[in-house]
């Protein structure tokens, strides 16, 4: 029993560890700035913790296989260096490894959280609400129009809560149900929940954040390759979860430019 | 001698009656019996849970028969929709963690074992203890109440966050009464756990039997003391949490509830409420609450491995060392959950640290287990073999770990099946393993009936390769993006992935359906099985001194009087390569500890 | 050697007691289940103070999360009911001082002390009317449980901690039942409801300072 547990285990080791090594299942390829620090995080973290992994899964099986299946009252030992050497073990392997992970992987997380955005960035409102996430620029004038909660009114499409007859700045708002940004460009987003907690995921920009309500958070991050890509909620939000979803459009400047006019025109 | 009554009472009389034996018994055994006996239906309960859930994910279009008579709204003809789906992973997360993962390794074995290891007759507290069980059963049957009114279940996930769990009915179905009931239960459960927790402390303080100093108590023993001072800690924050959140949902408070709030075109009546209080007085719990589920298994497993090995582990103090040590870390690293959640990113630094520091004294205990291994002279039984399963999942589970307490990974893995597979491997699998090994180790002592061996093995196989093929793959999912919680898979991204998920719920009906073996070798032998030796095991401590079942005040009329650390295997002793705690013989020619 | 193993020697399970037997054994198990009844108040005031840093953690936290946080002027009779309790408290130990001092222990089956522990029990009572009464003054000014965060902290503070008082009246009620009945009382239990009660006098301290310059 117990060398067929040693062979199962060690088949099972390295039957998880396959997809992993041949990177069947792997993020996609990352399209922002900052994502690099992140993936070779991840790459340091994996090839860490697969070591620790395989190392354990593999001892196991063959202690296992060596010290199971002997005689009823055979006489037993203990490892000569006794408990010590693990202890010391895990201090050395562990701790350093401890402290390398969590010494070089804050430089992805400060690269996100404790820069500030260029003065240019180009601004960008997200707001998520059940279940669907919408988008605000500023428009020519550079400035948000205050929200007004209890103006919200999605019939008429108001999805803010925008007072244009009151509000000066509200009136050149343009609110896209899509998220175009120009490549290379910083983009400053300011999240607003108007609901529930919603949460806000690029796989391919390496980006999560969850929207607070009554907490208005802000990221910036910049986009290197155009294309579409797919914006999800990832923070349970109610029935309509799994389907709120909308699209990151990352466009030249030109084409950039050229949406926003479109969209001002439609305002 | 202070006291004044001299008259010969024991804790309480011997009980009479089926009523006083098996229903409102003060016998801490029959109460641990209980509390295994309601997990037992929380876990089927959970399990079926997910069956239905793994099945809409991949057949979303094949009608469950006879489901539409579970709910005529959540699952019209048989087809779970989106709303239900989410109701159904409410209730298994809340099942599987509250009334599953801390009832069974903790209340029910801590509970049946606890006092006999340390030489008590009972609890410190019988009353106590009966009140504990029947709130914690209270707060299970308010909880399964929201699958039978009209509103269903609440949605809101076993973490509740506010303010999805605290604005009501606008927010979605179940949001109503499901959601008050789910609170409701939430905090009759935190009572029955202090409750419950206040016992073991005060039990293993006061209660152990002469000779039986702190470091000659069985390890699992002091697993169960550990994680008794942790419940008590967590669920008297989880209790605040939820009376607040009860009371912003019924009286309209705001604590959880910001202003301005819009929920279905209706503006919230609330203001100034702060979503993240809930996040910090949940998680502040709720991490806590995964070394509640997993460091009685740790102990259980170091008690059987011990037994199975017939030597000591290299050292069992550091184990407990070790134990103490993650489960004072397990209250400086509750951000950890928080990363995203637009906290202070410092503060996700500092979360960081100490959780990677868990590690550490995690990795002792894994080391120690490990090599303990040389040299010994292994049984391959069944509760063995759970035992060596429950090594190598907390290893699987552990290492997950690693990426998800670095705030840097966290922004790509957050939200994603990595961490569905990371905390199902070591905090509901490697627990269950715990509860499994437990049960066929104790099984005989606690009916006087032996298990069956051969459908023991049978289904620690199922089990150890299902549950790898239904959890590594979680992982893999996660590495591509696939979000959590999400009732079908629209996104572009996900569609792809489709094959990986048809092999995990093809795994996961498999391995649920090898659990009946278990439920029939449990009911089978309870009725059928050989009967149980005093100590089939050749174990040394307190609970192989007593009969198989044990009399309702454990040790009859004698004291035990204990002479030994608690683990003398691999000596010479008159009955065999070993010497009983309460045997005055003294080893020769032990192994080295 | 085998006498300590019950199971060898074939001890039937159900419990035959030698007087000898059973008067040693009783005494050893009075001991320990009394003084199981200290660590478990003990135990039990870790928890309820835990419960409380919860709740006034979240007062702090909800304190800075918005700007919706006002002014609630404290009822004065808040003041009094303070003094009622710490009176409260010194009456506790009157009734010790009656009961488990200057005589022969023995002499504690006396209903000596039920006196001052009525009073005692008659002091909590006043002390929970009292906070019955500046529930009403503060809901006569309009000020409800969900009118303003503070008035919600002032009344789920308050009402959390008037209930813990009233389960120490519970005990405390025991106490007395035992004394009125001429029944043996242990030190331990006395002792237990004595630690319990003064820490409901301190808490309602610390809840005080809380509320009094937080609201």
């Amino acid at each position: 029993m117990g060398k067929f547990f040693a062979v199962v285990l060690v088949i099972i080791a390295l039957v998880s560890a396959y997809p992993i090594v041949t990177h069947k299942y792997a993020p996609p390829v990352d399209i922002s700035t900052h994502g690099h620090a992140i993936d070779e995080q991840l790459a340091d973290t994996m090839a860490e913790a697969g070591l620790a992994f395989l190392g354990a899964q593999l001892l196991l099986a063959f202690f296992i296989w060596k010290f199971s299946g002997r005689k009823e009252g055979e006489k037993v030992s203990a490892i000569p260096s006794g408990a010590k050497i693990m202890v010391a073990a895990a201090f050395i392997f562990v701790g350093t490894e401890v402290l390398a992970l969590g010494v070089f992987g804050q430089k992805a997380w400060a690269s996100v959280y404790f820069t500030a955005p260029a003065a240019d960035a180009l601004q960008v409102q997200a707001q998520a609400g059940q279940f669907a996430f919408y988008f605000r620029y500023p428009g020519p004038d550079g400035k948000f129009g205050p929200l007004h909660p209890d103006k919200i009114d999605e019939g008429n499409a108001n999805f803010f809560g925008l007072d244009p007859a009151n509000d000066v700045e509200s009136r050149d708002d343009v609110v896209a149900a899509e998220m175009a940004i120009p490549v290379n460009k910083e983009i400053h987003m300011l999240m607003h929940a108007k609901d529930v907690g919603h949460s806000f995921f690029i796989r391919e920009l390496r980006i999560q954040q969850d929207f607070v309500p009554g907490l208005d958070l802000s990221l910036h991050f910049t986009a290197t390759k155009i294309g579409k890509y797919e914006i999800v909620c990832t923070q349970l939000c109610g029935l309509g979860h799994y389907n709120m979803k909308a699209y990151l459009n990352v466009l030249s400047q030109e084409d950039f430019d050229k949406w926003m006019k479109e969209k001002i025109a439609e305002q | 001698m202070e006291e004044t009554s001299v008259q010969p009472t024991h804790v309480h009389a011997p009980p009479q009656g089926f009523l006083w034996k098996h229903v409102f018994s003060l016998d801490h055994k029959v109460i641990g019996k209980q509390y295994y006996a309601l997990a037992l239906v929380a876990v089927f309960t959970g399990m079926f849970l997910s069956w239905l859930m793994r099945f809409h994910l991949v057949w979303p279009n094949t009608p469950i028969p006879g489901l539409q008579f579970l709910s005529k709204v959540g699952a019209p003809g048989g087809l779970i929709t989106p709303e239900y789906y989410l109701s159904l992973l409410t209730m298994h997360g809340t099942l599987m963690v509250f009334f599953v993962l801390t009832n069974a390794p903790f209340a029910a074995f801590g509970n049946y074992f606890l006092p006999i290891q340390i030489g008590a007759e009972d609890m410190a507290f019988p009353r106590f203890n009966m009140m504990s069980f029947w709130t914690t059963f209270l707060a299970f049957l308010v909880l399964m109440l929201a699958f039978f009114i009209p509103d269903g279940p609440p949605i809101s996930g076993w973490t509740a966050y506010a303010p999805l769990s605290a604005v009501g009915g606008d927010a979605g179905p179940g949001l109503a009464w499901g959601q008050n009931l789910w609170a409701i239960s939430i905090a009759i459960f935190c009572a029955g756990s202090l409750l419950g927790a206040l016992n073991f402390i005060a039990t293993t303080i006061d209660l152990r039997a002469k000779g039986m100093t702190f470091m000659r108590m069985p390890i699992c023993t002091w697993a169960w003391f550990i994680t008794s001072c942790i419940a008590l800690l967590a669920f008297a924050v989880l209790l605040p949490a939820c009376i607040l959140l009860i009371l912003d949902r019924t009286a309209g408070t705001s604590f959880f509830i910001p202003s301005g709030l819009v929920v279905s075109d209706h503006l919230q009546p609330h203001s100034g409420g702060s979503p993240l209080l809930w996040q910090h007085l949940f998680w502040f719990f709720g991490h806590p609450e995964v070394y509640i589920a997993i460091l009685p298994a740790a102990g259980i497993v170091s008690h059987i491995l011990i037994n199975s090995m017939r030597k000591p582990l290299l050292s069992a103090k550091v184990i407990i060392y070790s134990m103490m040590s993650i489960g004072f870390l397990s209250y400086m690293v509750w951000g950890h959950h928080m990363f995203l959640s637009g906290m202070n990113p410092a503060s996700g630094l500092a979360f960081s640290f100490p959780t990677l520091t868990i590690t550490i004294p995690a990795t002792i205990i894994t080391l120690i287990w490990i090599g303990s291994l040389y040299g010994a002279n292994l049984r391959m039984d069944s509760a063995s073999l759970f035992a060596l399963g429950f090594i190598s999942m907390f290893v699987t589970g552990g290492v997950s770990g690693f990426f998800l307490a670095q705030p840097s990974l966290d922004i790509y893995l957050h939200g994603t099946y990595f961490v569905v597979g990371h905390f199902h491997m070591v905090m509901g699998v490697a627990a269950l393993f715990g509860v499994f090994a437990a049960t066929y180790f104790w099984f005989g002592k606690m009916t006087g009936h032996m298990m069956n061996e051969t459908l023991g093995k049978v289904h620690f196989w199922l089990t150890f390769i299902g549950t790898y093929c239904i959890f590594m793959p979680f992982h893999y999912l996660g590495l591509v993006g696939n979000i959590r919680r999400y009732s079908s898979f629209v996104n572009d991204f996900m569609g792809p992935l489709m094959p990986l998920h048809k092999f995990i719920t093809i795994a996961a009906l498999c391995t649920g359906a090898a659990q009946f073996i278990f439920l029939f070798n449990l009911v089978y032998s309870r009725f059928k099985g050989p009967k149980a030796p005093d100590n089939p095991w050749q174990g040394t401590t307190l609970e192989w001194t007593v009969p198989s079942p044990p009399p309702w005040n454990n040790f009859g009329d004698t004291h035990p009087i204990v002479y030994h650390d608690p683990y003398q295997y691999g000596v010479k002793g008159s009955k065999g390569d070993f010497i009983m705690q309460d045997s005055p013989e003294q080893a020769t020619g032990g192994v080295a500890g | 050697m085998s006498t300590t193993h019950p199971s060898v020697v074939g001890e039937p399970p159900a419990l035959i007691s030698t007087p000898v037997a059973a008067l040693a054994r009783a005494n050893a198990r009075a001991s320990s289940a009394a003084e199981a009844s200290h660590s478990g108040v003990w135990v039990a005031i870790f928890a309820i103070t835990m419960s409380f840093v919860a709740f006034t953690s979240a007062l702090f936290v909800r304190e800075g999360a918005s700007g919706d946080w006002t002014h609630l002027t404290l009822p004065t009779i808040l003041y009094w009911n303070t003094l009622t309790l710490f009176a409260a408290s010194a009456t506790f130990e009157l009734s010790r001082h009656a009961i488990f001092v200057g005589r022969e222990f023995r002499s504690a089956s006396a209903r000596s002390g039920s006196g001052w522990l009525l009073l005692t029990l008659a002091l909590g009572l006043l002390f929970v009317a009292g906070q019955f009464a500046a529930w009403r003054q503060l809901s006569s000014q309009g000020l409800y449980l969900a009118t303003s965060p503070n008035s919600s902290f002032f009344y789920v503070l308050t009402v959390a901690h008037a209930l813990h008082v009233l389960g120490g009246m519970l005990a405390l009620g025991w106490l007395v039942r035992q004394r009125l009945g001429g029944q043996p009382l242990r030190r331990r239990s006395f002792e237990s409801t004595s630690i319990y009660w003064h820490f409901m006098a301190v808490l309602w301290l610390y809840l005080l300072i809380v509320l009094r310059t937080k609201l």
